[in-house]
């Protein structure tokens, strides 16, 4: 194998980790601090993935998805939060997935409703398309774009959660609820904060993806289990994790590919279980008391 | 006392008599029922009486009716020798699979089922030249029943729906043995308290595995039947989304008693039947109904209708 095509294998699983990541973040933000495993965590992802087909084919301009499509995320995220969420808060785990997997079912025919069964389609900026030189390499443009604004999100939420107070305010919850309670941090409101940026998170996610695969019922699906391998790889509750696990996984589907190309789902799981089996709780987790 | 079981005397009378009587389309639904009543409950062996929450039990399923399946279409079209074959496979990969799962805990148990569940639907899916690829297995036969005297014609849904009956009546009367059995109870004890049972001596990870196995050895029965049934099957048997109906099925009738399941999973076949009947957002509705169940009824409908009836708190799953 010659350098170029190593390199473009390589740019190929960075660009799938970066959207792995966005989404996985927020998988991982919303069960580290609500302790809620939410499968409807992909469904928020095919919103946004649908928003961007809707938004670009209205206004055929992407940035306006960018913008406006992981907001729109968000503020479903924080509906969903506020009526469904809070009430199975510390109730067992079986009850809080079939809340959620209820949620999935009606997100599903939500955008069946409005979009139909049809596989849709959206486009990259024009500014975005066509190729571009790297190292010799000449790669789409869009997919460096994605992993730009991976790295960005990676650099903004280590800002949010450890260099300002909102990020200490999570941190304290999510390490003792009733402390942070006690210390005069509004628990109830910061949950639905931190839900709603990983509905945003969720959104973005959906938007990046859109342009690079067909957009799709059942999407949502196949991408929430890819969202908890990632997640339970790094560890539940870690965003570092998050972004290990979605960097391993990222080059494992794009050389698996190459030399695996029928069976490199497999080993996604595979890796999956043996991590498990080693670490139960992922590479970076913690001891949860 | 003795009045006790009258209700089930009159429930098998009933489903003995209702093929003289139902139309055929409902047979197929009232034969698909069964199944997926042994499928919940030998899945709530697992998940009600030894407190392991199991996302991978499509795998069992799946192997169930792919192996069965592919005897039937390849090797020999017989029914005991496919069923027994399937159901030795499945058990033989519950065996596997539960070696390592029962190593690991509550939410962490789960994702290690739920991550060989889907290395087994990969293999389904992607493995075409063995199971058919995304097409599956098509044509599967349903061959007579060779007694040594007699055959019995399994064509018409009616005596397939017989034949499953018998054998679902079987396993619920072996499963209902085994949670009332000493093993049960200590099945019940690894559930309370885990850590207390390995202090006074008891391995507590053999009890797990041996509850593993049986549960993946019925659910790999219900599978086996699933096959022929339907005379065809496709991966989706083996996706997440499968195991995660017996996980709602069990939920939704309750966990704690033995047969609650299977209300359970007449509520939500029930469901998707009729309102997927009515309109194609059949989704929308069984979404609404799940929410609605885990806000307002947690115990499931059985628990519910219990706690109140006797009074007594049966308490939710994992508490």
């Amino acid at each position: 194998m010659t350098f170029s095509t190593f390199f473009a294998f390589f740019l190929n699983g960075l660009t799938s980790a970066m959207t792995f990541f966005i989404i996985a973040s927020g998988l991982t933000l919303i069960y580290g601090v609500l302790r809620i495993l939410n499968l409807a965590h992909g469904s928020l992802f095919m919103l946004g993935a649908f928003f961007t087909f809707q938004l670009t084919h209205w206004f055929g301009n992407f940035w306006y998805a960018l913008i406006f499509a992981p907001f729109i995320c968000a503020v479903a995220g924080v509906i969903m939060e506020r009526i469904f969420i809070r009430p199975v808060y510390g109730l067992p785990i079986p009850f809080q997935l079939l809340l959620t997997f209820g949620l999935m079912l009606l997100i599903t025919d939500i955008v069946r409703i409005f979009w139909g069964v049809a596989f849709r389609t959206a486009t990259e900026p024009q500014v975005l398309s066509g190729t571009m030189n790297i190292f010799g390499v000449s790669y789409p443009r869009y997919n460096i774009f994605v992993i730009v604004v991976g790295i960005l999100v990676c650099i903004f939420i280590w800002i949010l959660l450890t260099k300002t107070r909102f990020g200490k305010m999570i941190r304290a919850s999510s390490s003792d609820r009733e402390v942070a309670n006690g210390l005069g941090i509004n628990v109830p409101s910061l949950y639905t904060v931190v839900f709603g940026i990983g509905a945003w998170l969720a959104g973005l996610s959906g938007v990046l993806a859109a342009p690079l695969r067909s957009i799709m019922l059942e999407m949502d699906v196949h991408t929430i289990i890819e969202a908890f391998a990632i997640v339970v790889i790094g560890g539940l509750g870690s965003i570092p994790g998050a972004l290990i696990g979605s960097l391993l996984l990222g080059q494992l589907n794009s050389f698996g590919t190459l030399y695996i190309p029928r069976f490199e789902m497999a080993f996604m799981y595979v890796l999956m279980a043996i991590i498990l089996l080693i670490r139960p709780k992922g590479l970076l987790g913690e001891e949860v008391s | 006392m003795r009045y006790k079981y009258l209700w089930l005397i009159a429930l098998i009378i009933l489903l003995i008599l209702v093929p003289l009587f139902l139309s055929k389309f409902l047979m197929v639904f009232l034969t698909e029922m069964l199944i997926m009543i042994l499928f919940a409950i030998s899945f709530n062996l697992l998940f009600g009486y030894t407190g392991l929450l199991s996302f991978g039990h499509a795998a069992f399923f799946s192997i169930g009716s792919y192996v069965t399946g592919l005897v039937l279409l390849h090797i020999y079209p017989s029914i005991p020798l496919a069923f027994a074959i399937g159901v030795v496979a499945a058990t033989i990969a519950a065996w596997i699979i539960g070696y390592f799962c029962v190593r690991l805990d509550e939410i962490y148990f789960a994702m290690l089922t739920l991550a060989f569940g889907m290395m087994v639907h990969t293999i389904v899916w992607k493995w075409d030249r063995l199971t058919g690829g995304a097409d599956g297995l098509v044509n599967i036969p349903r061959p007579n029943l060779n007694f040594l005297l007699f055959q019995v014609d399994l064509s018409s849904i009616a005596s397939y729906y017989y034949f499953t009956f018998v054998l679902v009546a079987i396993a619920l009367y072996v499963l209902w043995i085994i949670v009332n059995s000493n093993f049960g109870l200590a099945l019940r004890a690894v559930r309370e308290n885990s850590e207390r049972l390995q202090f006074v001596g008891i391995n507590v990870r053999r009890y797990r595995l041996i509850s593993f196995v049986i549960s993946g050895f019925f659910c790999g029965l219900a599978g086996a039947l699933f096959g022929p049934f339907l005379k065809s099957i496709t991966p989706s048997t083996a996706f997440w989304t499968k195991s995660a109906e017996p996980v709602f099925m069990s939920l939704l009738g309750g966990t704690k008693i033995f047969l609650a399941p299977a209300v359970g999973s007449v509520i939500f076949m029930y469901l998707k039947e009729i309102i997927s009947g009515y309109t194609e957002l059949w989704m929308l509705f069984l979404g609404a109904i799940l929410i609605g169940f885990v806000l307002f009824l947690p115990g499931g409908v059985v628990g519910f209708l219990y706690e109140k009836l006797r009074g007594r708190k049966l308490g939710r799953v994992g508490e």
